[in-house]
């Protein structure tokens, strides 16, 4: 048995544990008489708000994902509507914050001069919790969609930008050598010599902050309302929905974990060995 | 005075040392000519500077003074008439072999098609016998191979000079030997003009036209260029037979073991050339101990013959007293 075999047999194992004490943890006591209108409604005779079982909580899912993009109002809509609203606000931040931090982080790479001039800025912005950008963004932007867009934007620029400055001004001076023998012109040696030698270290930074992203919106939609997996996990907690609370939850999980595989694939095709 | 093909005229590096102290000099008034063709081999200890020669020469390192000239223009930075060969291969790690080769050629002939750029990149890996591993990565290949990808690439780009920075340094003997073989293979075939650091006395003998002898730093000079006068072609199993092989190596080891720590000369006479010496020929009062002359420091006149003698240098001179055969 390969090692992998194992692993995924030592997983299912752990995971239908977990699923067993959970389930298990979290049944409603049986009726002992017959219940009233109000226990039905309320969804039993129990005294005590439970946690949904694992039971439950796949049956609703299969619910979610049988008709993931049913709009049925602004507080109605299917699974897959309020992540597409969610990825595209990722996805528009995150591929600005690359746009202006790839570049940027060239320079400051390559110029010993723009890398301590800089710094001061990066080093004080960079700590700051995305979420306080929110207030001014949303006074500023006057719009609540593209403040969200504007903190992802925030958020995700930091570790780009940071990893392309360290990649760029780590490159091997052998190689930039190479580059100056063959007459390379400045331009030419950024794409053809730097890039490539920087690529692995740009795309860790990428891999960074699309996770950090993908963090930020939910808290960021929370705040801003109307749409989006944040809205969605807040709003079904408003409506006092765990079962739906719970199934978000773990698509929030496995998004983001498809995102992370989307990156870490891109990051194998230009990653080199010395 | 007609000017060598190239010429390195009064060349020094200084290095600003902390405090108040004068400034390092790591070499000074290095004076080198090197003719067309010529395979010219520079061996010296480490920290004498000789990769510093070799990266002004390049265009990778400015000198603190003194000048390049080749072809009759000054060398103000890097060009691809001047190909290099680093000691760590510098192969770019993402490319393969060949596409590293292409990478020189297209960057010397730009408006070649790829098919032109691929087969001419071919042939210069042919040459070095890497043909069946066009395709790997440099990860992929072993140090030999990878030090053959750079040969191919420096010598696929056709550069008026070739510098060599201990090519072979980092290769095991066996290595070494089989890629000296090629070395010296396209070298005949292409009469580069080579420019070549080694540590390897042997290695200089078999390749060089010339060697130049570098004293110690700081305040390094070249105290000698070495004539190495044995017949072309050179075969590394037949070359120890020449009569002439040990005198020549005797001669070079002696420098490194007992001459190489000699203060620089006193007298800095800006335009001095190394001494110029050919181990092959007798000179008049050579004794059982294989003295070493010289002639006097910068005083040849144009086109002496190669005949030392010994005059006005006394403080290079320098006696042979122990049994250098033991290298």
């Amino acid at each position: 048995m390969t090692l992998n075999v194992r692993a995924a047999i030592v997983s299912l194992l752990l995971l239908f544990v977990i699923l067993v004490i959970w389930e298990a943890l979290n049944q409603a006591p049986a009726a002992t008489t017959a219940l009233s209108e109000y226990e039905l409604l309320m969804g039993g005779a129990d005294q005590q708000a439970r946690v949904p079982p694992p039971s439950k909580i796949i049956g609703h899912a299969y619910d979610e994902l049988s008709r993931p993009f049913y709009d049925a109002g602004p507080n109605d809509k299917g699974i897959g509507i309020q992540l597409a609203y969610s990825l595209y606000r990722v996805l528009t931040g995150y591929l600005a914050a690359a746009i202006v931090a790839i570049p940027l982080g060239f320079i400051i790479g390559m110029s010993p001069l723009m890398h301590k001039a800089l710094n001061p800025f990066i080093q004080v912005l960079r700590p700051i919790s995305p979420l306080a950008w929110m207030p001014l963004a949303l006074f500023v932007i006057k719009d609540s969609e593209q403040s969200a867009i504007f903190v992802i934007f925030i958020c995700s620029i930091w570790p780009m930008l940071i990893n392309t400055a360290f990649g760029v001004a780590t490159v091997r001076a052998d190689w930039v050598n190479v580059a100056k023998t063959h007459e390379l012109s400045q331009l030419m040696t950024a794409f053809s010599v730097i890039l490539p030698a920087a690529a692995p270290t740009i795309l860790t930074g990428m891999r960074i902050s699309i996770g950090i992203a993908w963090l930020v919106i939910v808290a960021a939609e929370m705040l801003v309302g109307g749409t989006g997996i944040g809205y969605y996990v807040w709003n079904e907690w408003n409506n006092l929905d765990l079962n739906s609370v719970i199934f978000s939850i773990l698509m929030i999980g496995i998004v983001g974990m498809l995102l992370d595989l989307a990156l870490s694939g891109v990051s194998r095709l230009i990653q080199y060995e010395e | 005075m007609s000017k060598a093909f190239v010429s390195v005229e009064g060349l020094s590096k200084h290095y600003p040392s902390p405090g108040k102290q004068s400034d390092l000099i790591v070499f000074d008034q290095v004076n080198i000519g090197i003719e067309k063709g010529d395979f010219v081999c520079i061996i010296g200890h480490s920290g004498c500077g000789k990769s510093t020669i070799l990266n002004i020469l390049a265009g990778l390192d400015v000198a603190t003074s003194g000048g390049v000239i080749m072809d009759g223009k000054e060398i103000s930075g890097p060009s691809l008439d001047r190909g290099v060969v680093f000691q760590n291969y510098s192969l770019l790690p993402w490319l393969s072999a060949l596409q590293n080769v292409n990478f020189g050629v297209r960057a010397r002939w730009p408006n070649w098609s790829k098919a032109e750029v691929e087969a001419h990149s071919t042939k210069y890996l042919n040459m070095v016998g890497l043909a069946n591993s066009l395709h790997q990565k440099p990860s992929q290949l072993s140090g030999g191979m990878r030090q053959r990808v750079s040969i191919a690439r420096a010598f696929a780009t056709q550069p008026k000079l070739l510098l060599l920075d201990e090519p072979f340094g980092a290769l095991d003997a066996l290595t070494r030997g089989i890629i000296q073989d090629e070395l010296i293979k396209i070298w005949s075939a292409d009469q580069q003009t080579v420019f070549m650091i080694t540590h390897d006395v042997d290695e200089a003998i078999l390749l060089a036209d010339r060697v130049l002898l570098m004293s110690n730093g700081p305040n390094a000079r070249i105290a000698e260029s070495v004539k190495i006068n044995l017949p072309r072609p050179r075969e590394r199993a037949h070359i120890i037979d020449h009569p002439g092989y040990y005198k020549i190596r005797n001669h070079l080891v002696n420098f490194l073991v007992n001459c190489s720590n000699q203060p620089a000369r006193a007298d800095s006479d800006r335009h001095a050339t190394p001494i110029e010496i050919d181990p092959l020929v007798e000179v008049p009062h050579a004794g059982e101990e294989k003295p070493v002359t010289e002639t006097g420091a910068g005083r040849k006149p144009a086109g002496s013959s190669l005949v030392s003698s010994i005059d006005s240098a006394p403080s290079l001179a320098c006696r042979s007293g122990s049994d250098s055969t033991i290298f």
